[in-house]
């Protein structure tokens, strides 16, 4: 009877502070779920205006002399005689990774998944600070609007790369663009605040808010690499700013932290923002390498194989991920005799990445594997991790990365970690989650075809990629056929575009299927999946609160085919199957 | 495959061809051996109505093997990257050919110290976009930029090494064969960074030394005029 009663009272106090105005429900919310879809859904946006970037970049590529289809419909001033200028070329490239690192890919993992799934995963009714979590969304749309802004002003936004050296971006002399670049920075900033706030929010979630019998072993490991995630951004994050903030009153008050005029240190840049950097792409690979875990784990039918193995890798990742920065610098003037200390820290950071292969290698040994949607973009996430991780050991290696950096080489293998990780992991996770995010199917076939097209057309566009690098194409450049050396890839170049063209298009099946689902898609039940953890407890959608009654967890979110039970599936909170007194072979 | 990388003209290219070529070797290997295990995973275990997956947690002893054996491979692999890294950055051979390349937007600019061997004097030969260097000797070259980082790239050299202001930056080559080779910039570098597009020739060593002296004599009396008489 006490059960009962707590359960009515639990029950009760879920939907007490539930909002109902469209407002304080919808826009401003503080409900973890509402804050990850809005984060969602404008990465999406995003993503549109960052792809859309990225195909104007492969125009000019395939056909520096010709002039941009439809050059009629884009703004004035843009185009030059219906051609893209070598100054908005570099704009566009410095736009495109910038939106798809800062405002597609970080946000959609970190700001919508964290926030979708933390509370739900660990089974708590909502985020530790809820006011925190809104802010931290709030705080992140003036940083988008600011980059957006920045293409209206005059000169257009930035154009100094995504790594904004200075002293190239610190001058608008040698840019050409005046106040796009500082609104970079400043963007950027408050971007970086949202994230920190994001992520001390998650930390203490994660450690004080975890339902009774949840312990860390018994976390699903999307929460691990979203924990793993949280500290790394928590810890590296604030660097950023510190670099952002130099540059940005060199740029304004004539201090001289970065202009060698003025006694300042060119290189200094180099180090402050790869401190971050290199961290940050790990913060934009191991949330994807959790959601592959949990969706393989899922459909394969099995325990993820190792799964001790996988938390530590996941902790080695991030520690090793702070004394890797170098390796972006081998050329940069550093001081060689950190050449080969870089070249060994980076060396090694790829052990954890393997052993995290293979065991979702071991992890669909023996399986049962339902080919689903998200188990495509699950295991597709693997097959392109693998190509993306290995590539990376040739520019670990010192001396070949002499040669191969600032070339293709490094633009295929950087798209091969954050397009083929970070996107099919992303993919995965929104196939995976979205019948409980939004309550509804997303239709299968439709979404298989979704899949095929943008595997077929990834790889035609980003493998290619690594021939141009190793025949030396440097990055960047606004018209390859000018070189020599270079004039033979150019049919290859022409391949690329044809093929990115063909991959931008796909996604828009993507979209349309994504916004038909949300409100047309065929009803979901609580667990379409027969998944194990906790989110599959609650209702879906999951109503404010998340939980008829807080779940008790038994065991570990992986026991698939136990011999304890007769289904092939043991959710985390179900009460033991078996007989009172027998010996649990569980973990 | 072995036409992938440009034609390599220098004497550490070949060490660091081979490299390459280890790294692809190792890496192409272990993408085989991963993608074919995932694929035939996924065919072999693909989903039967009465089937049951097998039930385990992993395996300590596959765990630490496949943390130990990448683990020692990479080792391996950077101790024998180390030498070549060396010859490249740490050592600076005797030369007599010495020369300052000064960067700038969207200009290398070469320059040879003239009859009294001293860079910077007035008696320099100075070349924009346009190198010449004999064969078999030692290059010593003193790296700078005068506005922002531009990365000095020799894609047949295998050199690379960014010019950045404020510092001056030593690096060295060894031409290993005759003709012309591309210079280019490898840092982006603004508007114009394709455009810092120049041309190496190796020439024998009687050739160079003809040239030096033509171009020595043709620069004596007024080395401004020899600045701006380069191919642009």
């Amino acid at each position: 009877m006490s059960h009962a009663a707590a359960a009515t009272h639990d029950h009760a106090a879920a939907h007490d502070h539930g909002p109902t105005s469209f407002w304080t429900k919808y826009i401003f919310s503080q409900d973890h779920k509402i804050i990850g879809i809005q984060f969602m859904l404008m990465s999406f946006l995003f993503m549109i205006l960052g792809g859309f970037l990225a195909m104007m970049v492969r125009w000019q590529l395939a056909y520096p002399d010709s002039a941009v289809p439809m050059a009629s419909l884009f703004p004035k001033g843009v185009l030059e005689e219906g051609h893209i200028t070598p100054p908005v070329y570099n704009q566009l490239f410095t736009m495109h990774g910038t939106i798809m690192i800062f405002f597609v890919i970080i946000p959609m993992l970190t700001g919508a998944f964290g926030n979708y799934l933390i509370p739900l995963m660990i089974g708590a009714r909502d985020m530790a600070f809820p006011k925190l979590n809104m802010l931290s969304y709030w705080v992140f749309i003036p940083a988008g609007i600011i980059m957006l802004y920045s293409f209206f002003v005059p000169q257009g936004p930035a154009a100094a790369g995504w790594t904004n050296y200075p002293p190239l971006s610190y001058d608008p002399q040698w840019t050409g663009v005046g106040k796009g670049q500082t609104l970079w920075l400043v963007a950027l900033l408050i971007s970086g605040t949202s994230s920190i706030m994001g992520s001390l929010n998650y930390i203490t979630t994660i450690v004080n808010m975890r339902a009774p019998g949840m312990s860390f072993f018994r976390l699903p490991l999307s929460i691990w690499a979203l924990f793993v995630t949280a500290i790394l951004q928590m810890m590296a994050t604030p660097v950023l700013a510190s670099a952002l903030g130099m540059l940005l009153l060199d740029k304004t008050l004539g201090t001289h932290f970065f202009a060698p005029t003025g006694g300042g240190q060119v290189i200094l840049w180099q180090h402050v923002f790869w401190f971050y950097s290199h961290p940050a792409v790990y913060i934009m690979i191991l949330p994807a390498m959790g959601f592959a875990s949990d969706v393989i784990a899922t459909f394969a039918r099995k325990p993820i194989f190792g799964y001790k193995a996988m938390a530590y890798s996941m902790m080695g990742i991030a520690g090793l991920g702070f004394i890797v920065w170098g390796h972006h610098m081998f050329q940069s003037g550093m001081n060689p005799t950190l050449g080969t200390a870089f070249m060994m820290s980076t060396m090694l950071i790829a052990v954890p990445s393997a052993i995290k292969t293979f065991n979702w290698l071991g992890t669909i040994w023996r399986g049962n594997i339902q080919f689903t949607t998200a188990m495509l973009n699950g295991l597709a996430f693997v097959a392109m991790f693998i190509i993306g991780g290995l590539s990376g050991i040739f520019m670990a290696n010192a001396p070949v990365d002499l040669y191969i950096h600032d070339t293709y080489f490094i633009v295929a293998h950087l798209h091969y970690v954050l397009f083929g990780g970070s996107m099919f992991g992303i993919f995965a996770a929104v196939y995976y989650w979205f019948p409980k995010m939004f309550g509804r199917r997303m239709n299968e076939a439709v979404g298989k075809i979704h899949f095929t097209l943008t595997f077929i057309f990834y790889n035609m566009t980003f493998f290619p990629m690594h021939f141009i690098g190793a025949g030396g194409m440097m990055r960047r450049i606004y018209d390859p056929t000018q070189y020599e050396f270079l004039k033979k890839w150019q049919p290859m170049n022409v391949f690329i575009s044809h093929s990115a063209f063909m991959l931008g298009a796909s996604q828009l099946i993507f979209m349309a299927l994504f916004v038909y689902s949300m409100f047309k898609g065929k009803k979901a039940d609580r667990n379409p999946w027969h998944a194990n953890s906790l989110e599959w407890v609650a209702d879906s959608p999951p109503p404010h609160g998340n939980f008829d009654q807080i779940p008790t967890v038994h065991r570990g979110p992986y026991e698939y085919s136990s011999p304890e039970t007769k289904e092939d599936y043991y959710p985390q909170n179900a009460p033991s199957a078996l007989p009172a007194g027998a010996p649990a072979r569980v973990h | 495959m072995s036409d992938w990388l440009p034609q390599v003209a220098s004497t550490y290219g070949p060490r660091i061809d081979n490299l390459f070529y280890i790294v692809l070797y190792l890496t192409g290997g272990s993408f085989i051996i991963t993608e074919a295990l995932l694929l035939y995973f996924a065919v072999r275990y693909r989903y039967r109505p009465d089937r049951r997956a097998h039930y385990t947690h992993g395996n300590s002893t596959l765990e630490v093997v496949w943390t130990i054996v990448p683990a020692v491979v990479l080792v391996i692999l950077t101790v024998m990257s180390k030498s070549a890294w060396d010859e490249v950055k740490h050592t600076w051979p005797e030369s007599d050919v010495n020369l300052v390349i000064t960067a700038s937007q969207f200009n290398w600019e070469v320059r040879y110290p003239g009859a009294d061997g001293k860079p910077d004097t007035a008696d320099d030969v100075i070349l924009n976009n346009e190198m010449h260097v004999p064969v078999g000797k030692p290059i010593r070259i003193q790296l700078r930029s005068k506005d922002v980082i531009h990365s000095f790239f020799l894609p047949n050299m295998r050199l690379k090494q960014d010019a950045v202001p404020g510092l001056t930056i030593p690096v060295w080559f060894e031409a290993t064969r005759t003709g012309d080779f591309e210079i280019a910039c490898a840092e982006l570098c603004g508007f114009g960074h394709y455009t810092m597009h120049g041309v190496l020739t190796v020439h024998s060593l009687e050739e160079y030394k003809t040239w030096l002296e033509e171009a020595m004599k043709s620069a004596a009396p007024a080395p401004d005029a020899a600045a701006s008489e380069g191919p642009a």
